[in-house]
């Protein structure tokens, strides 16, 4: 019953809190890529890898009562914080959810800025290209956030080590 | 003269509903209609199984691609065209990505990706890059010219003017669609002035943005799109169709696994129940040849992959109930069990349906970056988010809206020559009267 939910709250509820929605999406796209499986269908939008299918859970679980989410603003824009209510872990005990290792992966991507995030979700998004082809692809559609080789090599690396914590070596 | 600029003689028009006529000049565009893969578009509906609801839905992914091409022409050769913000280079990859944005939709396409776990744009990617007609004639213009369409399709391409056109949230795939499928389920909330929006849409820098005085037309825009979520897309009838479709594919899939011994061969599954799909597997497969399966299976010897069958065919669709998770939970878990008890597989009659389901969307205001919203060019050239401006739009977006329904076997659950206790126990919770 309410798998694909359940298994969103299990996100949130290993994570802890995750701030940010950009954040959270991101989180998703990459825990989905090293094998965690999320069913929501990601695209390629103008900020990076974006799922509308997530989004639309999250609404889904927000007025179900089982996420809460936070309204804050942050300079000039608004950002939002999830985390789980006890309707939400209530629910959750009794629709578990096995996703072994997921909770090493996403504490640890909680703990990364969205910046590195949505750097290394492209990076994860093409994939299938050469390092110097992703490489060009980042410099050319994310020029705005002025990523350098050295991050990119960063992300590279932390896709591996997060590969290795999703135990896929 | 090259083939990319090459003109047709004389110009060549489709007659279309929504667009009066759908204009053609140029070869390449016309050689890409005449190609095979195109033309398979014409046996795929736009609209799935909406067609069991509003009976006239019954339009083809064919049309809905000329329209596209068609509303992006005219936004490039009538608004676009002279504007120094707009490279006239650019014209025919707009043209071609436009016409062949959906070129990887399958039959029924949403359940069966869901049920087969696949993306319908990696066969988009297929077609465009692959040993294919349409391949073919994007190579005469120059062999990375497949290339450069792919991208705009896959919205990875650097133009992202070009992609915003054919994908953002005032484009023109979803101003053909909304007014397309208003057109042939006949309902009246689709409308909206769309040649008030082309003459409003300027290029500005990477995206498409709308001068402030067509904000109302782009309100009228977001509230049909609202509506026909509602109306059309999300109706509860043609849900409970789909939901029965995705339920056929899953037994029919779960049956292969278990070595059943289907009465015919399903030869045009086979690559899907394998997870070893290939692009001519995926080519071959068209609305007729599913609906051909379905017939069949009428027949087969396992009650659930016939009964579902013969629901879908013969439209004895599910009944439905609201649903609320977050308060009924505990007695979903309980019709669970009773379903079970009575001889009636929960995993395929008794199945939850969300909003969150469909591929259809709302506006969004695009908070933290999740979507490049729509900009308005201010007249002293500044921009501003839509829903700043317009206090229509920020009360649709700003209100969140989602919904849950139950669907059930109403006439299994109304039989009572088999477990009539259970089944009464089951309307009760159901709070079915017979």
């Amino acid at each position: 019953m309410l798998k694909d939910h359940a298994k969103l709250m299990q996100a949130v509820l290993v994570s802890g809190e995750i701030i940010g929605r950009k954040k959270l999406q991101k989180m998703i796209y990459i825990a989905k890529k090293v094998s965690f499986p999320f069913h929501e269908r990601f695209q390629f939008h103008f900020y990076g890898p974006y799922s509308e299918e997530l989004t639309l859970r999250v609404e889904e679980l927000c007025n179900m009562g089982f996420l809460n989410e936070i309204k804050e603003k942050k300079g000039g824009y608004f950002q939002y914080r999830y985390t789980l209510t006890d309707t939400g872990k209530e629910f959750l005990s009794l629709n578990e959810v096995e996703m072994p290792f997921l909770q090493d992966c996403l504490e640890d991507m909680n703990e990364q800025n969205a910046r590195f995030l949505e750097l290394v979700s492209t990076v994860l998004y093409f994939d299938n290209l050469s390092k110097e082809e992703v490489t060009d692809k980042v410099f050319t559609l994310k020029s705005s956030q002025r990523y350098t080789e050295e991050e990119i090599d960063q992300a590279y690396a932390y896709i591996e080590a997060l590969k290795g914590k999703a135990k896929l070596h | 003269m090259v083939y990319s600029a090459e003109k047709l003689s004389e110009e060549k028009v489709f007659k279309d509903p929504v667009h009066r006529y759908v204009h053609v000049r140029d070869r390449v565009i016309w050689d890409l209609v005449g190609t095979k893969e195109f033309q398979r578009l014409r046996r795929i509906k736009q609209l799935g199984t909406t067609f069991l609801t509003f009976h006239g839905a019954e339009h083809s992914r064919f049309n809905h691609s000329l329209g596209v091409y068609e509303i992006v022409r005219r936004i490039i050769d009538d608004v676009f065209a002279g504007r120094p913000e707009w490279n006239d280079d650019d014209r025919l990859l707009t043209l071609c990505a436009a016409l062949l944005h959906d070129l990887g939709h399958g039959p029924f396409s949403h359940s069966f990706e869901k049920v087969f776990d696949f993306d319908h744009e990696d066969f988009t990617q297929n077609i465009v890059l692959g040993n294919t007609e349409v391949n073919a004639v994007l190579k005469k213009v120059s062999p990375d010219f497949p290339q450069q369409v792919a991208e705009v399709v896959a919205k990875t391409s650097a133009k992202k003017l070009v992609v915003s056109l054919i994908s953002s949230q005032i484009d023109a795939d979803r101003m053909d669609y909304l007014q397309r499928d208003a057109y042939f389920t006949g309902v009246s909330y689709g409308q909206f002035d769309m040649e008030r929006i082309l003459r409003v849409m300027r290029p500005k820098e990477d995206q498409v943005v709308i001068k402030k005085s067509g904000m109302h037309a782009v309100e009228d825009y977001i509230m049909s799109r609202y509506q026909m979520y509602w109306q059309v897309y999300f109706h509860p009838v043609s849900r409970s169709a789909e939901v029965i479709l995705t339920k056929i594919l899953h037994r029919a899939k779960q049956l292969y696994e278990n070595n059943y011994s289907f009465k015919n061969n399903p030869i045009h599954f086979y690559s899907f129940f394998t997870d070893s799909v290939t692009l001519e597997d995926y080519l071959k497969l068209d609305e007729s040849i599913i609906m051909f399966y379905f017939q069949i299976w009428q027949d087969e010897d396992d009650s659930i992959l016939s009964d579902l069958c013969r629901r879908f065919v013969n439209r004895n669709l599910f009944k439905y109930a609201e649903f609320d998770p977050a308060k009924e939970y505990k007695k979903l878990a309980e019709l669970t069990r009773l379903f079970e008890k009575a001889g009636i597989d929960p995993e395929y009659y008794l199945v939850v349906d969300s909003s969150s389901d469909l591929p259809y969307d709302f506006y969004r205001p695009g908070e933290e970056e999740e979507r490049l919203p729509i900009h308005l060019l201010m007249k002293n050239g500044d921009l501003k988010e839509l829903s700043r401006e317009s206090e229509i739009v920020d009360a649709i977006s700003g209100k969140r809206r989602t919904d849950h329904k139950l669907y059930y076997p109403g006439d299994f659950l109304a039989d009572e020559s088999t477990e009539k206790e259970l089944k009464k126990q089951i309307r009760t919770l159901l709070e079915i009267n017979l």
